[in-house]
């Protein structure tokens, strides 16, 4: 039997159409229960691959023979052993090339919607690490927003659909993963803008997001405005793009809430949390598509693979908007909340500009879930 | 601390040097201590996890500048 090689992207497929797939993950316990390749209808069999030096005998009663099965390790290199000695055993199987490296780095475009006056916004979603990125497209120029480290993914679009980035936001100043605004500025010529509440430490230059500011994309009068939201950082700022998408960065996802903590200040800004969503959210049009920069859990996926829901919908259904009591929010913002992603002191310093680490280290301090939200 | 046998891992990536490990081992005997040195960052996990379902123990570790060095006593 021949083993196969299954791209990020084969993979990603899996998880969007819904489809089977059986993952045998051979990392150790603890990294398989803290992150894992998520899919509607994925099953799991985590043993690590030094149990399996002697032999996979062990395994083969559970590996089934009516679903594809894929293993899996963190770079490649013990599940392609482990799918040979499977394969020497009669078993049809594949391995993930790159590992849990790459599928923490892959994106999937998709499309979430058409403009009034012409234009189109995308979803970049990194399926891997819960990261949703933007860009919205119109008469030959682009915006995006909240880009994740890979500059070039969204460059070669850019050029791939003949438009010239003109405007990188970022909604706040990002602690689960590595920006990569700033470098899709430089290599364009874009403006990159961060608010500057969030921005008073940072070693570059920058253009000042603030309430109110509004952009044109295109000549088509499709505009970008900003709302100051804060709450998950004290300069979290959201969009309202052509008067229809609702792009709430990090402080309203779909199954749950932004949290308040990552920069060390839950108590200071759970106030402005609770403003954020009990008022200002309040006031806007419940037909606005929400459009976060996260998602958590592989639920909040929609049919098509997006991660978009109707504002009035999530003030209906959404639990972290329908805490009456101030002091019950209060306490389900600050107390128990879930660990904090990995390494985030050291990725804000990043994305301030303070460090500047090479690729290997940065793709390090991504591994593993984003945890940005409070369910 | 006495080191009954050493391994040089250095270079290898997984899961080379938890294979090449787990064979240097087979030839001490138990109660006497492995050096082994490897440079893939992914050991540092791995070693603590493969020692532990062996029933070994690292003794001790030090990294320095990429080098990582164990000291596994055998079960």
């Amino acid at each position: 039997m021949a083993v196969k090689k299954w791209s990020a992207a084969e993979v990603a497929r899996k998880v969007i159409e819904n489809k089977k797939l059986f993952i045998l993950d051979v990392r150790n316990q603890d990294a398989f229960e803290d992150w894992k390749i998520e899919g509607h209808q994925f099953s799991y069999l985590n043993t690590p691959y030094f149990d399996l030096l002697d032999g996979v005998e062990d395994v083969l009663p559970q590996l089934p023979t009516d679903t594809e099965v894929l293993v899996v390790c963190a770079k490649e290199g013990s599940s392609i052993m482990v799918a040979e000695l499977l394969s020497e055993a009669g078993r049809d199987v594949g391995y993930l090339e790159g590992g849990m490296k790459a599928w923490s780095m892959y994106l999937e475009p998709i499309k979430v919607g058409d403009l009034a006056a012409g234009g189109e916004v995308y979803q970049f979603v990194r399926l891997g690490k819960g990261c949703l990125s933007y860009m919205v497209i119109s008469d030959g120029e682009a915006a995006i927003i909240d880009a994740v480290r890979f500059a070039d993914v969204f460059i070669k679009f850019a050029k791939e659909k003949g438009v010239k980035i003109s405007h990188v936001f970022d909604t706040h100043l990002h602690a689960d993963h590595i920006s990569g605004g700033r470098h899709i500025a430089e290599a364009t010529g874009a403006s990159y803008y961060l608010p500057p509440k969030d921005a008073e430490e940072v070693q570059f230059e920058y253009k000042a997001l603030e309430d109110g500011l509004t952009v044109t994309i295109g000549a088509s009068q499709i505009e970008v405005g900003a709302l100051y939201s804060p709450g998950h950082t004290i300069g979290s700022t959201s969009f309202v793009i052509d008067n229809k998408y609702l792009l709430t960065g990090d402080i309203l996802f779909i199954d749950s809430i932004g949290r308040p903590d990552l920069a060390g200040l839950a108590e200071d800004w759970v106030s402005d949390l609770r403003e954020t969503l009990y008022r200002r959210y309040r006031e806007l049009s419940e037909a606005f598509i929400v459009l976060p920069a996260h998602f958590m859990i592989i639920d909040e996926l929609n049919e098509d693979g997006s991660v978009a829901k109707r504002l009035g919908d999530l003030l209906a259904q959404n639990h972290g908007l329908n805490i009456e009591d101030e002091e019950v929010f209060r306490k389900m913002v600050t107390d128990g909340l879930p660990p904090q992603p990995n390494a985030y002191q050291e990725i804000r310093q990043v994305n301030m500009g303070k460090i500047t680490p090479d690729n290997d280290k940065q793709t390090e301090m991504e591994i593993g879930p984003n945890r940005c939200a409070v369910r | 601390m006495n080191i009954t046998k050493s391994l040089d891992a250095k270079g290898l990536a997984c899961p080379m040097p938890i294979v090449k490990t787990k064979k240097a081992i087979e030839t001490i005997n138990s109660g006497e201590v492995l050096e082994v040195f490897v440079t893939d960052k992914g050991a540092l996990n791995d070693f603590a996890a493969w020692s532990k379902a062996g029933g070994h123990t690292i003794v001790d570790q030090k990294e320095e500048s990429g080098l990582i060095t164990f000291y596994i006593q055998k079960a």
